[in-house]
């Protein structure tokens, strides 16, 4: 690991005038820490902001949104009962990534921030362009788990968050300080697609940082009918090969609302207007969720020309709409987004 | 650069100076504190060998840097024992054969006592088996440790009670 200048600062203005070019900040560190290891990112400056204070809360604001510190712990999070109550499926996508001991360390903003697992990315002797820009793709040689959707010639890595996933179908926005004072972006305009500058994997300017995540009040409608499914090569501790965020809003028999949102099919989460709009007014059928995720698909297309994720996010789309459909389950599953469980709590099971 | 810490050490407060930033917490805790039941698997937060505890919460000390961790408290697999009586959960993995070769068996015990400490699983197997799959058993006493988590949940649940009554 490279040497590093190691710095503390106490206060959200000493951090931000504590940041230059270089440098990068330290949340939970489980994924820079590991990056640092491997050589993948090498900063010049570590600036821990953990201890930067009122940044661990989460708070109900008047108008029934939710405001979620930046340094609240990805378990903290899931197993706060008023929280996973009023947004199941951002609790279960929480559950159903990392482990016990990364989650209890992992900090909501930094999920939301957290570099691809593309392994050439990881591996600094491989070419790649989001880490060495201009350097070459040595992932378009050898596709795997790929991105199928908004890939680029330069980059074809997939976005590895789950918690991301429900947070853009919900339309979370990150409070956001900087050089520049605050500003908030919506959480799916974070992660831009790769185009020609895979190196810009996040809408943050240099020196930016999260302060907050906050879910609309409007989000807690679809806690009734909300899951997040999630495919997997193993059914725990495995990043996921397809993932989505479905959430209904039913009423009287009739989905009134909808929200889809697809994961580690793109450099961000995928979810298109268009394919919601088909389900309002209508009745939750698994014919119509089938036309659905269709729809989202329609112009996927892997860059080794293979179908296999297509068809598995195809499914899974259309499933965790079932999933929403007949209900969110009184306690988040033993298995949580999995298709697989004994458990009587998951409705999906046969 | 010149930083220094104090920790708790199961119980033991200790100040710790530390000349270099990228020392992790595991190796702060095998290379300078002589304290070597933490394991180092993969040193990349896989395989769950360098589980802790800290502040009660367990983590991969692997992924953590010391230098951040001032003023915390840190339990080990050497702490967890009093004097010659063993922990609850490390009788129950004697018991139920939870390890073959050991070597990740301290990161096993301490993911067990933090797993049982949250209070999600209970002695549901599947919840003990998904809460515990940050600890990888290469020797594969899954069955055996899955039995001990929960044999250990159940002990320490009754144990509990009766110290209320």
């Amino acid at each position: 690991m490279k040497l590093f200048d190691f710095i503390q600062p106490a206060t959200i203005d000493e951090a931000l005038s504590a940041w230059r070019p270089g440098a990068a900040w330290l949340g939970g560190g489980t994924n820079l820490v590991d990056l640092m290891k491997t050589g993948a990112m090498q900063p010049d400056a570590v600036i821990d902001i953990t201890r930067l204070p009122g940044l661990d809360r989460i708070e109900t604001l008047p108008d029934g949104s939710t405001r979620i510190g930046a340094l609240v712990r990805n378990a903290t999070l899931a197993h706060d009962r008023d929280f996973a109550a009023a947004y199941p499926m951002v609790a279960e996508a929480l559950l159903s990534g990392a482990s016990g001991q990364l989650r209890n360390v992992a900090t909501v903003a930094g999920n939301l921030l957290q570099k691809t697992r593309c392994p050439f990315f990881q591996e600094p002797a491989a070419l790649c362009n989001r880490r060495d820009p201009g350097a070459g793709c040595d992932a378009m040689a050898a596709p795997g788990n790929s991105a199928i959707l908004g890939w680029s010639d330069a980059c074809i890595a997939t976005n590895p968050s789950d918690f991301t996933v429900p947070l853009v179908a919900l339309e979370a926005v990150a409070e956001v300080r900087g050089p520049q004072g605050m500003r908030e972006i919506a959480v799916a305009d974070l992660q831009p697609l790769p185009g020609s500058t895979p190196e810009r994997d996040t809408a943050l300017e240099p020196g930016e940082l999260i302060l907050a995540l906050r879910l609309p009040a409007r989000a807690r409608s679809f806690a009734a009918h909300a899951r997040y499914l999630k495919v997997r090569e193993r059914t725990s501790f495995a990043f996921a090969l397809a993932s989505a965020a479905a959430a209904l809003r039913i009423e009287g028999g009739l989905i009134a609302e909808a929200r889809l949102a697809l994961g580690a099919v793109a450099a961000k989460p995928w979810r298109l207007a268009e394919a919601e709009a088909m389900m309002t007014g209508k009745a939750p059928d698994a014919a119509l969720f089938a036309e659905v995720a269709e729809a989202v698909l329609a112009m996927a297309n892997s860059p080794d020309g293979q179908k296999w994720k297509i068809d598995l996010a195809r499914n899974t789309a259309a499933r965790a709409l079932s999933m929403a459909a007949a209900g969110t389950p009184a306690r988040i599953p033993a298995l949580p987004a999995s298709p697989f469980g004994t458990r009587i709590e998951d409705p999906q099971h046969v | 650069m010149s930083l220094s810490l104090s920790l708790t050490i199961n119980g033991a407060a200790r100040d710790i100076p530390l000349d270099d930033p990228r020392v992790t917490l595991l190796d702060l805790l095998r290379e300078r504190l002589a304290l070597p039941g933490t394991k180092k698997g993969c040193d990349r937060g896989q395989c769950g060998a360098c589980t802790v505890l800290i502040d009660g919460h367990r983590v991969n000390a692997c992924l953590t840097l010391a230098a951040t961790l001032d003023g915390a408290k840190i339990t080990t697999i050497e702490g967890l024992a009093d004097g010659e009586s063993l922990h609850p959960v490390q009788s129950a993995f004697i018991e139920h054969d939870g390890f073959q070769c050991g070597y990740c068996t301290p990161g096993q015990i301490m993911s067990a006592v933090g797993l049982i400490a949250e209070g999600q699983a209970g002695d549901d197997p599947e919840r003990i088996r998904e809460g515990m799959s940050g600890n990888i058993c290469r020797c594969s006493a899954y069955h055996g440790i899955t039995l001990a988590v929960q044999d250990a949940t159940r002990r320490m649940a009754t144990a509990e009670k009766d110290d209320a009554a």
